[in-house]
């Protein structure tokens, strides 16, 4: 018998990823076309970041993929002086959070971005990005 | 139903390297808890064990601990909620004192954080969150609180000078407190002193004088009926209030950044139920275990105004003489920090207090006292409110 073949796409997911299965392992496709995808109950309208596949107020799995767009204002952040086994070489690096209105995205400033210019309440947008091991994440960056 | 009350507390001293197993370090604390009470293991009917798991290298150790403690063949029960285990582990002994299935429970805390290697805790460190969406961003603790710290420090004007003012009080009382891992003061000036190490960066805007000491510890509440409470003590201490909550894991899914929604929806349901308001409070323990977090509980209590707690540190007004001394045993800040022990200390520092008994950090003549308890990064809430 033939091994049963996994979709552990989402291993490709972070600097250091902890989960491989998921049902919305799609979202890896969309980082690689350049796209930071949610979702949306087709029955209700709810949306979701991060995607999920399931809504908990139908109880179905009836969800569409939309792009997160646009900019989001940036709730809070903290940059890090010291990293989680695996995340050294990144250091040093900020965890963000974007409020976009309808939903928020929970990432990362790009390195990128100058300490002195980030402000909680600006304006940023997400962009996808791709990490020097090979993996992909996606940050947040001044308007372009 | 009659009352449900507490009539023994324990801990361990709270230690770094604990030179001994887990079991050995749970009957440190139940066998304090137990002479308090002046019981044997025969009059209790089902022991709780409280702990956050990814720590403890035995698997299911409330069995192995019912059997160290001589608490078989009564049942036990393993309870997890992070850091507000033992709180938590408290709502079920009240649950099954209410329910007429026990009439005297145990809750047992514990944590031996040196029971693994530096490495594997930082390994752990970064699935305390999300794993699936947060965790592969690198995140940790201190970084989490630190948002929170920010969003206040933006919305309320708060500032590292206050969180400082915080930190200073907590060693005021951990010099005092000889169950206390951390006993050294710490000064204002600490935290702008490049050499000090208090003023070293963590996750901005939090620093390592910011952030509560890792230790091993446990911690025993001994709770009865009030049948037996009354046969049994003098002095029983009345459970008034409990409220619990929890909220989203990810950030992404909350909608408050500058307090905790999970001590606020606690302490509502907790005030509630004891039929009191935030003013009949008379000592607090609150969840400290980063400078913001007792700055947000002082607000999410209703201590103090929302943006109006740094004005509470700023007048001492939360020191031991002040209208609401909070953490007055040192708080997780200086006592210390053993997860799953953490709860269970603190409904003893307030079990003391009322009883009149607390030594040098002992408030005047409080009647009724607060713990708030919280669960990795506000993700779990308890609230316990304690009456003579």
């Amino acid at each position: 018998m033939a091994k049963k073949e996994i979709d552990a796409r989402f291993l490709k997911f972070g600097t250091v990823p902890f989960t491989g299965t998921t049902k919305v392992n799609d979202f890896i496709d969309y980082l690689g076309q350049g796209k930071v995808m949610g979702t949306r109950c087709k029955d209700c309208g709810l949306m979701f970041f991060p995607p999920r596949a399931d809504c908990y107020q139908c109880l179905a799995s009836n969800v569409e993929w939309f792009e997160v767009s646009g900019t989001g204002k940036l709730v809070s952040y903290s940059k890090l002086e010291y990293a989680p086994q695996g995340f050294g070489d990144d250091l040093p690096y900020a965890i963000a959070l974007l409020d976009y209105g309808d939903y928020k995205v929970f990432g990362r400033i790009a390195s990128s971005v100058p300490e002195d210019q980030i402000e909680v309440g600006m304006d940023m947008e997400t962009v996808v990005n791709e990490l020097p091991n090979g993996q992909v994440n996606y940050v947040f960056q001044l308007p372009s | 139903m009659g009352k449900i009350g507490i009539i023994g507390v324990g801990q361990s001293a709270f230690v770094r390297g604990y030179p001994g197993s887990v079991r050995e370090l749970a009957f440190e604390g139940f066998r304090d808890a137990m002479q308090d009470a002046g019981i044997t293991t025969k009059d209790i009917g089902a022991s709780v064990v409280c702990s956050a798991p990814e720590y403890d290298k035995q698997r299911s150790p409330a069995g192995v601990f019912a059997e160290y403690l001589g608490l078989t063949p009564q049942p036990t029960f393993y309870v997890e909620s992070l850091c507000s285990s033992s709180s938590m582990g408290l709502r079920l002994a009240y649950s099954l004192i209410a329910a007429g299935l026990h009439d005297m429970v145990a809750v047992i805390g514990f944590q031996k954080m040196s029971e693994i290697t530096s490495a594997e805790s930082q390994e752990r460190m970064g699935r305390g969150a999300d794993i699936q969406w947060e965790s592969p961003f690198g995140t940790m603790m201190p970084a989490y609180y630190a948002m929170y710290a920010r969003n206040h420090m933006a919305t309320y004007g708060t500032t590292g000078e206050d969180l400082a003012l915080i930190r200073v009080k907590s060693a005021t009382y951990g010099q005092i407190n000889e169950k206390a891992v951390y006993r050294k003061a710490v000064t204002f000036e600490m935290f702008s002193d490049p050499e000090s190490p208090m003023s070293g960066p963590v996750a901005s805007p939090l620093r390592v004088g910011d952030c509560c000491a890792n230790a091993d510890g446990s911690s025993c509440m001994i709770v009865a009926s009030e049948e037996k409470a009354k046969a049994l003590t003098d002095k029983p201490i009345w459970i008034l209030g409990l409220g619990a909550a929890s909220t989203a894991v990810n950030l992404a899914g909350r909608d408050v950044f500058n307090g905790l929604s999970v001590g606020i929806e606690a302490g509502k349901q907790a005030y509630e139920m004891a039929g009191i308001t935030p003013k009949d409070i008379d000592v607090a323990e609150v969840h400290d275990c980063f400078t913001i977090a007792e700055m947000m509980a002082y607000e999410n209590l209703g201590f103090a105004k929302p943006g109006e707690g740094k004005d509470l540190i700023r007048s001492k007004e939360t020191y031991k003489e002040g209208s609401i001394p909070v953490n007055v045993d040192g708080g997780l800040l200086s006592k210390g920090h053993p997860i799953g022990a953490t709860g269970g200390s603190q409904i003893r520092t307030i079990v003391l207090q009322l009883r009149g008994e607390a030594g040098d950090m002992q408030v005047k003549d409080p009647e009724i006292g607060l713990v708030h308890n919280i669960g990795g990064v506000g993700l779990y809430g308890n609230v316990t409110i304690l009456g003579r």
